[in-house]
């Protein structure tokens, strides 16, 4: 099955990408022959197959008890790109805010 | 043993040695940067991030253990403190994270010293380690070659000698694939035997931390070392791991599947050679051959290609630019700041996946493809379970052919992902593969073969890899010849 670009521009808008123009083409034509290698799953026999998500089957559970295992700020900080004041510095989230 | 030989030797020898004081752990680790890496580092340029002073620290305060002065070469999506941990890509230029990955751990525990980080496809998505942001890696038996991927670079270094071990990541056959190319062993354990608790994630339901070695002995060695329940990782296994210890114990009265219908087509005659001789070696040595069919493996790269990328689009979402990382310049509000970060950050064949991840996940496209996967995954599995109710593990190729051309397969994405057809499926049954070098090609190129077994078969996986563990004359390798290793020639 082919993707069109339109659905290309679509689903990068949800991922936050941006696909420059000059390399959309050939994003499509990428994209639309895995999906059409991917129809080969039409063939196989499904028929009374659940889905598998994870391949372990039993969710282990503990006594929620803190282990001791934390972050301080300065160590979540120290990789941030921007930062002030102890937080993580950002561009404006929300628009025509007055300053 | 001493500095200018160490790096010859196997990991469970030169453990030995350091702990009966024969030599200094500083010795063990910078051997095989003086040795072979001076000779081949440069051209092979498996590693991604090196720091003598990180290994001299190491070196100095090791722990008396299974693996004291060991070097280990670490696959750069592995968290350590003491190095960045980059995944391949510019979004992650410069990261050193906080805290060093269960794995990592567990290691050290044991008096290992992480000797480097190894070059990688970007984020684990590759076949080759050409996608890697740092420049490619290249297969030291051929440097025109690729040394298969995503975990390439500890691959190649374990090959040429830089340490007798490394870690890698397998999502798809990242450590089982590599290997194969570089004749070395590598063990991609049952889903959730090793924690993955600082690796970085690529697609959780499939990722497990995985083991290259030499011989089959220091891969037994790595794996009691590194198997068992973290509280760190939920999703690894309660109880003990399975014992290992019995790795020289020999195959007589195991059952290997013989799914030859697998290589009927498009597989390389060196690889069906290879096999060939594996399974009338298996034979010899008492183990009985057991034909069937087996699913096709275009199923299970169909399969995976929809559950990955949708767990992929998921998971590497946390690159923003916000917390960590690479930031782009431009981001004038918060929405173009993670747009252009994104796109800038991460290199093609990422984007292509997050967007194929992204698409197979979204609203009108979930039952087509991702539940479908989910479903086909239930079926992949059942294959194998019925399967292994005949035999005790299959015998197969590690990969189609043997190591390919640089550039061959980078201007077709299914091409790549074909390379794989042979191990996807271990991933999407959560069942452990091993890699079992067997000598070299007339070409001069590392042949192999893979090994699966059902949940937990690791004994029986590494009791057959060491009864094929061979020279590359063919002959079995005598436990007093470990220093023997059919080691690539620069030429």
């Amino acid at each position: 099955m082919a993707i069109t670009p339109e659905e290309v521009r679509r689903i990068a808008e949800l991922a936050r990408l941006e696909i420059p123009p000059e390399r959309e083409g050939r994003m499509v034509g990428e994209l639309s022959a895995v999906l059409e290698f991917v129809a080969t799953l039409d063939r196989l026999d499904l028929a009374g197959c659940e889905s598998t998500s994870f391949a372990s089957t039993a969710t282990p559970l503990r006594d929620d008890v803190p282990d001791g295992r934390r972050l301080t700020n300065d160590q979540a900080l120290e990789m941030a790109p921007s930062r002030e004041h102890g937080f993580f510095l950002v561009p404006p989230i929300v628009e025509n805010v007055n300053p | 043993m001493n500095r200018a030989d160490a790096w010859r030797h196997s990991a469970r020898a030169t453990a030995a040695a350091v702990r009966d004081g024969a030599l200094r752990a500083a010795d063990a680790v910078e051997s095989g940067w003086e040795g072979p890496g001076r000779t081949w580092e440069d051209s092979v340029h498996a590693m991604v991030h090196a720091d003598p002073a990180a290994r001299s620290a190491g070196a100095a305060s090791v722990a008396a253990g299974p693996l004291a002065g060991v070097p280990v070469v670490v696959k750069d999506n592995l968290c350590t403190t003491e190095y960045p941990t980059t995944c391949g890509s510019k979004i992650l230029a410069g990261y050193r994270p906080p805290y060093d990955a269960t794995v990592i751990r567990r290691l050290r525990a044991a008096g290992a010293v992480v000797t480097g980080k190894g070059n990688m496809d970007e984020f684990a998505m590759g076949s080759s380690t050409e996608y890697s942001a740092y420049g490619p890696t290249r297969n030291p038996y051929d440097l025109a070659r690729v040394p298969g991927g995503s975990s390439g670079g500890p691959a190649a270094a374990v090959a040429y000698g830089l340490a007798p071990i490394g870690l890698g990541s397998d999502t798809g056959g990242s450590v089982r694939q590599p290997a194969a190319f570089c004749g070395v062993f590598g063990l991609k354990p049952t889903y959730g035997r090793l924690s993955r608790y600082g690796l970085v994630a690529f697609g959780s339901s499939l990722d497990q931390v995985g083991i290259f070695a030499r011989h089959a002995g220091d891969v037994a060695l790595t794996y009691e070392v590194l198997a068992g329940s973290d509280p760190c990782d939920a999703t690894t296994r309660p109880g003990a791991a399975p014992d290992v210890s019995g790795w020289d114990s020999g195959v007589r009265g195991l059952r290997f599947g013989w799914p030859a219908n697998l290589w009927a087509k498009s597989v390389d005659r060196d690889v069906i050679d290879g096999l060939e001789e594996a399974a009338a070696a298996l034979e010899r040595a008492g183990a009985e051959r057991v034909p069937f069919d087996f699913l096709p493996g275009e199923y299970a790269v169909a399969t995976y290609y929809l559950v990955a990328t949708a767990e992929a689009s998921s998971n590497l979402a946390r690159f923003d630019g916000v917390r960590y990382g690479f930031r782009h310049p431009d981001g004038d509000d918060v929405r173009q700041l993670y747009v252009k970060t994104r796109s800038a950050g991460f290199g093609p064949e990422v984007q292509r996946r997050i967007l194929l991840g992204t698409y197979a996940l979204s609203a009108g496209y979930y039952d087509a493809y991702y539940l479908k996967a989910q479903r086909a995954r239930t079926r992949i599995r059942r294959e194998y379970q019925d399967a292994f109710a005949r035999c005790d593990f299959m015998l197969l190729p590690a990969a189609p052919t043997l190591a390919f051309r640089i550039g061959e397969k980078t201007e077709d994405p299914l091409a790549m992902y074909l390379s794989d057809i042979f191990t996807i499926g271990a991933n999407l049954a959560g069942i452990p593969g091993l890699t079992v070098p067997v000598g070299l090609a007339p070409s001069g190129l590392p042949r192999a073969v893979q090994l699966l077994g059902p949940e937990d078969s690791e004994p029986a996986l590494l009791r057959a890899g060491r009864a094929l563990e061979v020279r590359g004359d063919g002959a079995r390798l005598a436990r007093t010849h470990e220093t023997e290793f059919p080691w690539p020639t620069k030429r």
